[in-house]
């Protein structure tokens, strides 16, 4: 188990190198500098710039510099705002889209999962075709159609729910579901099969045997087995919360990391943009590994390998 | 004649598989009865409804099944009229049951421990304690070294035949009047079938319970059952003692049976034979003997019409028109 | 125990004779009812037919097909034509010289979505941008479909140590996170890609498509085939220790023939299926992309561009919105469920 752990995270830091890397020589090798696109700045200008961000060494030195740096664990400064180090704006912005993405997962799991095992029980009747018609939409409908959705109908028409910011736990509503209508129809799907699955194992067929009431042999036989897969899922899940974060802070208009990263783009600054995907792949791949790790430790099947 | 108790006595049985293709009729009228402390067995081939007749014996027949006609009356308790919180209440402490495979019959995130202790958790009013001594007893009743340390163990730690046993150890916590063992030793390896099967042996005259051994090898049966029932296409085509079965064969399907198991002492030329053809499609089933089309001996009114039981003695009948052709030659020649 | 007996024949008078000669063989045979043996093909058809989730949604699909690819050129309005003095016009409405076009006896054609800020009308924008997402859907889907069975089929059957490294390969890939090396590669491909279209002649003409567009192209090409190059070869590994393959390399096949004409055909249910999901999840991610501005570029349209320019009239123009809104939504949902039809039906091992 130890050594798997230590494997894992060998490949994950491996994998990491390998994604600043491609950042690093993909944003670079861009023709049309950070620069090119501000209003014509004189060649003078330019070039104090340019030297001021190391930009006018050659590539190869520009890699290390950054590789060391990136392996104390500082981005960067970032271009457009002028002073402030991309560490410093990712421990601001980060923590806000944390909460939000976190309320969601908190949805997600604990809507989704009772929702799959409901409809697995009832399977082929009223109940099970219309929590599958929702989690069907839920998987067909993009994250800013089921936002915008959202937004229309409780904020615009009803005027219930906040849709701007983040000031009061209200505001938390729309943007947390948002985020967490996919995955949450994911994982109803993923635990509706996965328990049609299990009540179809001859272990069910045994607990049945024994006189175990139906409760006990759904509850504990049948769930314990079936949750298992979904424990895979939480990586994809937590991706997913993640990118979709771009949408939803966008449209929500809450300061958080997602927003960033994509206003980032398109104001071109390039240390800020190759910090956060750093930073974002770093946490992703990190997470993966966790939850691989976890599910190792859940299923006794694979304790003791 | 006999003294012993009737423990399960079935009458008509049916069961139907009502599928989206059809009524799949899986067991056709199917009657017999066994008294206390008696090893039933039950052959047929895959699809002859032999284990989904004993299924039914505690209940276990689950959607899309569904008991359509006849009565089983077990241990006076009149299964087929019970609600599942009834059954539950005898399934595992009166009637238990070993499945074919033990590598998907333990459910994996449990320990063996904690599966069989359930059994007793359930049925029994012993406290914690003495539910943990019971069932490290049971671990060794059933011949497992170090049951203490098997107790804790998860069903992936151990082989098929520790599996199994686990199983059998499950199946008699309670000390329930019936055994039924389906396929149980299929699965295992020659040497290992044959030390379950003593242990099933050895345990049921400790504890003094009836077994229905349903399997398609003739071997297993010969050795441990008083009495069999041969089933085909969802019926008992033939019913007696081993005896019976084995020296005065009526029925043209257990003699292909027969022929069919190789023999240790046979001559050197002697060849296998196997039954030529498939078995009945149960979706949609003849009118006649369902047999015929395989038997070597079909006769017209096999095509058309059903046979009904000839009795040879009161514990040996069997379900062939060739039986009825005897009979009604020797009246004619009379 | 006479009285337990079970149901004896009817007594011997009943019967006569005749009925105990043996019947024949062909008598015998007649007896036998087989269920009709049909190819794998032509029963996965009678059955995906009999699905009516998955024949509805492959009648939305073909619908859209026609709505993205064939209106268009029957319909009044170009998608970038900008119509003076028709800004912002609501469903059906004219504006005043088209009014007065109508007084005077001309015909008009309404707009039946109504304009958008910049006089182009918006039924034809929803078109071409259902046409931009479909484009993307499919040819990004073919892409992945080639290299990644090429891949996956290569890496199992040759197993041992090209499989091991081959599938590192995929595991890293796997890793990343995809949408932020996409989102990367488009920032970083769009430049390029222009220049290079501007100095190619030839390349030019491929400029028309946008250099978006090659971007999301090259960009899914690069990252979503793992997920196909898995699937093939799991299959393949399993297909590969069949008889039939061991007999073809008995009799001297060469190892791109067996891939090529026994284990990918083989494979073909899985590739069909895997292919039809694929496509729901590309345009899922164009439509994510070209929202937030990284997808296609101006004029052109895209489902998730036309959904980012409504948003800031949501209050008073909603049904901006709500077009390609529902319209983006269909074109997932029908993929989805004629692939989970498809699945079903040639690969219910797939399912999970």
């Amino acid at each position: 188990m130890f050594q798997y752990i230590i494997k894992r995270l060998g490949y994950t830091l491996l994998t990491i190198v390998i994604i600043s890397t491609i950042t690093f020589f993909l944003m670079n090798l861009v023709p049309g500098g950070p620069f090119l696109s501000e209003k014509s700045p004189s060649p003078a200008v330019l070039e104090a710039m340019n030297e001021k961000y190391g930009l006018d060494k050659p590539l190869g030195v520009q890699y290390k510099n950054y590789m060391l740096k990136l392996a104390q664990g500082d981005l960067g400064i970032s271009i457009k705002k002028k002073g402030r180090s991309v560490n410093d704006i990712i421990a601001e912005k980060f923590p806000v889209s944390a909460k939000v993405g976190g309320v969601a997962v908190g949805i997600a799991i604990f809507l989704g999962i009772p929702m799959g095992a409901v409809a697995a029980l009832n399977r082929g009747k009223f109940l099970d075709n219309g929590l599958m018609f929702i989690s069907t939409l839920g998987i067909a409908v993009p994250g800013f159609v089921v936002a915008t959705s959202l937004m229309i109908i409780f904020g615009v028409k009803l005027r219930l729910l906040p849709t701007f910011g983040l000031s009061s736990p209200l505001h938390y509503i729309l943007p947390a579901l948002t985020l967490a209508f996919y995955p949450m129809s994911y994982m109803a799907r993923l635990m509706r099969s996965s328990m049609l699955d299990v009540l179809g194992q001859d272990y069910i067929r045994t607990a049945r045997a024994k006189g175990v009431s139906e409760f006990t042999m759904l509850f504990k036989h049948a769930l314990r087995n079936a949750i298992l897969p979904i424990i895979t899922y939480l990586g994809p899940l937590l991706a997913y919360v993640l990118t979709g974060s771009f949408v939803v802070e966008k449209i929500f208009t809450i300061p958080g990391l997602g927003g960033e990263f994509i206003s980032s783009i398109t104001n071109r600054d390039y240390p800020l943009i190759m910090g956060t995907t750093i930073f974002l792949a770093a946490f992703l791949v990190l997470m993966n590994v966790l939850v691989d790790i976890m599910y190792k430790l859940v299923d006794p099947r694979i304790k003791l390998k | 004649m006999n003294n012993k108790e009737l423990l399960l006595d079935i009458k008509n049985l049916s069961i139907s598989f009502f599928t989206p293709s059809g009524e799949v009729k899986a067991v056709n009228d199917v009657s017999y009865h066994m008294y206390d402390g008696e090893v039933l067995g039950i052959v047929g081939e895959s699809g002859s409804g032999k284990s989904v007749s004993s299924y039914s014996i505690m209940g276990l027949i689950s959607d899309p099944g569904k008991i359509v006609n006849g009565s089983i009356m077990f241990n006076n308790h009149q299964i087929d009229k019970m609600t599942e919180k009834e059954l539950q209440k005898i399934r595992g402490k009166e009637v238990s049951i070993i499945f074919q495979d033990p590598m998907s019959s333990l459910n994996p995130v449990f320990t063996i421990g904690h599966q069989i202790s359930e059994v007793l958790k359930l049925h029994t009013k012993l406290s914690n304690e003495e539910i943990k001594k019971r069932s490290i007893e049971l671990l060794e009743l059933v011949g497992m070294n170090e049951p203490v340390k098997r107790y804790s163990q998860y069903p992936h730690e151990f082989s098929g035949g520790m599996r199994q046993r686990a199983m059998i150890a499950m199946a008699l916590a309670c000390e329930p009047k019936m055994l039924i063992a389906d396929e149980a030793t299929t699965a295992l390896d020659v040497t290992i079938q044959a030390q379950i099967l003593e242990l099933m042996v050895e345990l049921k005259d400790k504890i003094g319970m009836s077994i229905i051994m349903i399997t398609h090898d003739l071997g297993v049966v010969a050795s441990m059952c008083e009495k069999l029932a041969v089933m085909y296409a969802g019926r008992i085509v033939e019913f007696g003692t081993v005896e019976d079965i084995f020296y005065n064969t009526k029925h043209q399907y257990t003699l292909g049976l027969l022929k069919s198991i190789p023999k240790i002492n046979a001559d050197e030329h002697e060849r296998l034979i196997p039954i030529e053809g498939t078995p009945v499609d149960l979706l949609y089933p003849p009118e006649g003997c369902p047999f015929a089309p395989r038997c070597e001996k079909t006769m017209k009114i096999c095509l058309t019409q059903m046979p009904g039981y000839t009795y040879l003695s009161d514990e040996h009948y069997s379900a062939c028109w060739l039986l009825d052709k005897e009979k009604f030659e020797g009246e004619k020649g009379e | 125990m006479e009285e337990n007996r079970l149901n004896t024949n009817p007594l011997s008078f009943h019967l006569k004779a005749e009925d105990f000669l043996p019947a024949d063989a062909s008598e015998k045979k007649e007896l036998v009812v087989m269920r009709e043996s049909v190819s794998y093909w032509k029963d996965g058809f009678t059955r995906l037919l009999k699905k009516k989730l998955a024949m509805t949604a492959l009648a939305f699909i073909v619908f859209v097909l026609f709505f993205a690819f064939v209106f268009p050129s029957f319909y009044p309005y170009r998608y970038e034509q900008q119509i003076r003095g028709s800004e912002d016009l609501r469903p059906f409405e004219y504006s005043q010289e088209e009014q007065a076009k109508i007084d005077g006896g001309e015909s008009v054609a309404p707009h039946y979505l109504g304009t958008d800020s910049l006089g182009r009308d918006m039924m034809i924008r929803i078109m071409m941008g259902t046409r931009i997402s479909l484009l993307v859907g499919l040819i990004a889907s073919f892409i992945i479909l080639i290299i990644g069975s090429v891949y996956g089929a290569i890496s199992g059957y040759f197993g041992g140590r090209t499989d091991m490294i081959m599938m590192r390969i995929v595991d890293i890939i796997y890793t990343v996170p995809d949408i932020l090396v996409i989102i990367l590669l488009m920032v970083t491909l769009k430049e390029p890609l222009k220049i290079l279209f501007e100095k190619n002649e030839f390349l030019s003409k491929l400029g028309v498509i946008g250099p978006g567009l090659i971007a999301i192209f090259i960009t899914f090409s690069l990252l979503y085939w793992v997920g196909m190059a898995r699937i093939i070869r799991g299959q393949v590994m399993m297909i590969k220790e069949q008889e039939f393959v061991t007999a073809a390399r008995a009799l001297g096949a060469s190892s791109s023939r067996i891939i090529t004409k026994h284990l990918l055909p083989n494979c073909i249910g899985t590739i069909i299926v895997t292919t039809t999901l694929q496509i729901p999840s590309a345009i899922f991610t164009e439509s994510f992309l070209s929202f937030l501005g990284l997808g296609v570029s101006a004029p052109m349209p895209s489902l998730g561009s036309l959904a980012a320019d409504a948003i800031s009239g949501i209050t008073s123009y909603t049904y901006r919105l709500i077009a390609p809104a529902v319209v983006i939504s269909i074109i997932i949902l029908a993929f989805n469920l004629l692939g989970d039809g498809l699945r079903d039906v040639f690969d219910p091992k797939l399912k999970k």
